[in-house]
C-alpha cells in the first residue's frame, strides 16, 4: 500500500527502537525460560510496538477501564512479546518478565486474563479471537462505548474454521471497530503455510467475507502506522490488515524456519541472536 | 400421574421476561431460536438478541466477548450440538472463568424423534469435568424458570439443560430452589433415589411401587450436579445406607458418576446407577417408550433400588 506521510521521524524511530527492544526481550525471556515460541513472537514486533506505544487507547493505571481499546492476542503462543510490551508500558515491572512460565508466576505459558494485568482475554488455543472480538464490539455498541477491538492473528490460525464463523458475524453486524491483524509470516509449526494448508489468495478470501483489506509490509513502522489509521476510516466494514512478516525476524538463524516455532534458546544461540538484533534490526 | 407442561416454552418466555428486567442479559443463538424458543427473548429484547448462524463454536466465543464487557450472555443451542464448542467452553468460558450461561436445549433424549445425533447423553459428563462450571438439570418447568435469575446472579460459568419434551409438573409456585442445594421430595429410610430432570417424576413413581413392596424410598431432587450437595448426599448415605441414581444421560460421567464418586470417597454404601448404559440411542415417536427401552423405565429404578437394598 502507499505509505501515508506525516509521521514524524522521531515517532518512527521511537517505534522502531521499541520493536528492537521487544525482540531483545523475547530472546532474553525465551533463553531465560528455556522454552517458548520465539519465531512467531519476533515476527509481529513492529505491529506490537505501534499498537502499544502509539495507537491503542490504554491506561496502564486502569487496566479494567471500560472504554479502553481491547487487544486480543489470538495467536497466544506469541505471549512473550505481549508480556514485554505490557511491562514496558507500565503494567508490571520489567523484572517480572523473568518469571514467565515459572510456578506461581502471573505470566503463564499462554496469556491468562485473570492473572496478568493488561491481558484482555485468555488465549492459546487458536481461532478464538475474531468471535470474541465481535462480541466485544457488539457489547460496545449496546453500551454506547467507542473503543476499538484489535485482534492479532497468526496466518496458520486462519486454517481454523471458527475464524471464518467470526468473519461472517463481524460483516453481518457491520463491526467497523473490529480490526484484525494477520501476522502473515508464512510458517507454522509443521512447515510453511503453503505446504501445510495453502491460504492464498488471502485478500480475496477476506474481501469475499465482507471485510476491508489492507495488505502491508508488517516490518515497516510507517506502513503499520498508516494501516491502523486507515482502518479507523473504513465505514461499516470490519478491517483486516494482512501484515507480511518474516518468522523469527531479526535473528539470522531463525528467519523463516518452522523449527523455531516453539523451541527454547541455548547459550550459544542466545549470543548469536543478541549480536544479530543489535546490528540488524 | 403427573400433568405435563411445555418446558422449553416456559423457559423461553421466562428468559424473555427476565431480559426485560435485567438489561445486562443478552441471548446468542445458533439458528435454532424458534426451536428452543429464544424467539420470545428476540421479540421482547430485539436489540439484545444475536443469531450467529449455524456456528456453535463461534456462538460461544461471541458470548464470551459480551461477558468480557460486563453483559450476562445466555448462549443457546441444542445440547448435542454444544459438544462442537467443547474447546471454546473449556478455554474461553471455564478456564477464563467468564460469566457465560450456556443453555443446552433438547437435552437428554427429549428430541426423541430425531435420533441419536440429536440425543444428548454426554453433555453433563463433559461440562461437569470443567473446573469453574456450574451444572444444572432442572426437574420440571417451574424449577427451570426459577433457575434463570439464579444463574444470572451467579458470577461465573453455568450450564443448564432444557428439555424439548413436555415435562411432568412436580412443583408449584411456592417451590424454593437454590443452586447447589438438593431437595428431598419424599422421605424414606431404606434407600435414597437421587434423580433429576425427567427421571425425578419416574423416581417418585418408583418410590410408590417400592412402598407397596415395603421398601421406603427417599427421593431427592438433585437439580445441581455441580457443585454437588455433599452434605445432603452424606446424610442420604448415612440414613438410608443405599443409593440409586436416575438420570436421562449416560451412566458414565453424569449424576450417577458424581454421586458414586462422592459416596466412594466418603460413605461407601451400595450405589446403583440408572441411565443410558454406554450405548447410542435411536429414534422414537415419543420420549417415554424411548426412556423405557434404554434403561430408564420406572421398573429399572425399582429393580435398582431392590438390588441396592439387598446389598446393604
Amino acid at each position: 500500500m502507499a505509505v501515508k506521510t506525516g509521521y514524524s521521524p522521531e515517532l518512527i524511530k521511537k517505534l522502531e527502537d521499541m520493536a528492537r527492544q521487544l525482540r531483545i526481550d523475547v530472546i532474553e525471556m525465551t533463553h531465560c525460560r528455556g522454552q517458548g515460541h520465539p519465531g512467531g513472537s519476533l515476527s509481529p514486533a513492529e505491529i506490537m510496538s505501534v499498537l502499544f506505544f502509539h495507537h491503542l487507547r490504554l491506561d496502564p493505571k486502569k487496566p479494567q477501564w471500560e472504554n479502553r481499546d481491547r487487544f486480543i492476542l489470538s495467536k497466544g503462543h506469541a505471549c512473550a512479546i505481549l508480556y514485554a510490551a505490557l511491562a514496558h508500558r507500565g503494567y508490571m515491572p520489567l523484572e517480572e518478565l523473568e518469571t514467565w512460565g515459572c510456578l506461581d508466576s502471573r505470566l503463564q505459558g499462554h496469556p491468562d486474563w485473570k492473572k496478568t494485568p493488561g491481558v484482555d482475554m485468555t488465549s492459546g488455543c487458536l481461532g478464538h479471537g475474531i468471535n470474541i472480538g465481535a462480541g466485544l464490539c457488539l457489547a460496545a455498541q449496546l453500551k454506547g462505548l467507542d473503543y476499538y477491538t484489535y485482534v492479532l492473528l497468526g496466518d496458520g490460525e486462519l486454517q481454523a474454521g471458527i475464524l471464518w464463523e467470526g468473519a461472517m458475524l463481524a460483516a453481518k453486524y457491520k463491526l467497523s471497530r473490529l480490526i484484525a491483524i494477520v501476522d502473515c509470516n508464512g510458517v507454522q509449526l509443521d512447515g510453511t503455510t503453503e505446504e501445510i494448508m495453502p491460504l492464498e489468495p488471502l485478500r480475496n478470501k477476506w474481501e469475499s467475507f465482507g471485510w476491508a483489506v489492507l495488505d502491508i509490509n508488517g516490518h515497516s513502522v510507517p506502513e503499520v502506522l498508516a494501516a491502523l489509521d486507515k482502518a479507523h476510516a473504513n465505514g461499516d466494514k470490519p478491517t483486516v490488515i494482512i501484515a507480511r512478516t518474516v518468522k523469527g525476524k531479526g535473528v539470522s538463524f531463525m528467519e523463516g524456519k518452522a523449527a523455531w516455532h516453539g523451541k527454547g534458546i541455548n547459550d550459544e544461540e542466545y549470543q548469536q541472536a543478541m549480536e544479530d538484533l543489535k546490528k540488524n534490526v | 400421574m403427573f400433568k405435563l407442561d411445555n418446558t422449553r416454552q416456559i423457559f423461553g418466555e421466562a428468559l424473555a421476561e427476565y431480559g426485560v428486567k435485567n438489561k445486562k442479559v443478552v441471548v446468542v443463538t445458533a439458528d435454532v431460536s424458534s426451536s428452543v424458543m429464544t424467539t420470545f427473548f428476540a421479540q421482547k429484547n430485539p436489540e439484545r438478541f444475536f443469531n450467529v448462524g449455524i456456528a456453535e463454536a463461534g456462538m460461544v466465543d461471541t458470548a464470551v466477548g459480551f461477558a468480557l464487557s460486563g453483559f450476562i450472555p445466555f448462549a443457546n443451542t441444542f445440547a448435542a450440538l454444544l459438544l462442537r464448542a467443547t474447546e471454546q467452553i473449556r478455554t474461553c468460558v471455564a478456564y477464563a472463568n467468564t460469566n457465560v450461561k450456556i443453555v443446552g436445549s433438547f437435552a437428554g433424549l427429549s428430541d426423541a424423534k430425531d435420533g441419536a445425533t440429536h440425543h444428548s447423553i454426554m453433555d453433563l459428563a463433559v461440562f461437569r469435568a470443567m473446573p469453574n462450571m456450574t451444572v444444572i438439570v432442572p426437574s420440571d418447568s417451574i424449577e427451570a424458570r426459577k433457575m434463570i435469575p439464579l444463574m444470572a446472579e451467579l458470577e461465573g460459568p453455568a450450564y443448564i439443560r432444557i428439555s424439548r419434551a413436555e415435562m411432568p409438573i412436580i412443583f408449584d409456585e411456592s417451590h424454593k430452589v437454590e443452586i447447589g442445594k438438593g431437595i428431598t421430595v419424599r422421605d424414606g429410610n431404606d434407600v435414597s433415589i437421587i434423580a433429576n430432570g425427567h427421571l425425578l417424576s419416574r423416581a417418585l413413581e418408583a418410590a410408590d411401587k417400592l412402598s407397596s413392596q415395603g421398601i421406603k424410598a427417599r427421593v431427592v431432587n438433585m437439580h445441581t450436579i455441580k457443585p454437588l450437595d455433599m452434605p445432603l448426599l452424606r446424610k442420604c448415605a448415612q440414613e438410608t445406607g443405599a443409593i440409586v441414581t436416575a438420570e436421562e444421560h449416560s451412566i458414565i460421567g453424569g449424576l450417577g458418576s458424581a454421586v458414586a464418586e462422592t459416596i466412594a470417597d466418603e460413605n461407601p454404601v451400595p450405589v446403583k446407577r440408572v441411565g443410558v448404559a454406554d450405548k447410542f440411542t435411536e429414534s422414537s415417536k415419543e420420549l417415554d417408550p424411548l426412556l423405557d427401552k434404554y434403561g430408564m423405565a420406572v421398573d429399572d429404578i425399582v429393580k435398582a433400588a431392590q438390588q441396592a437394598v439387598k446389598q446393604k
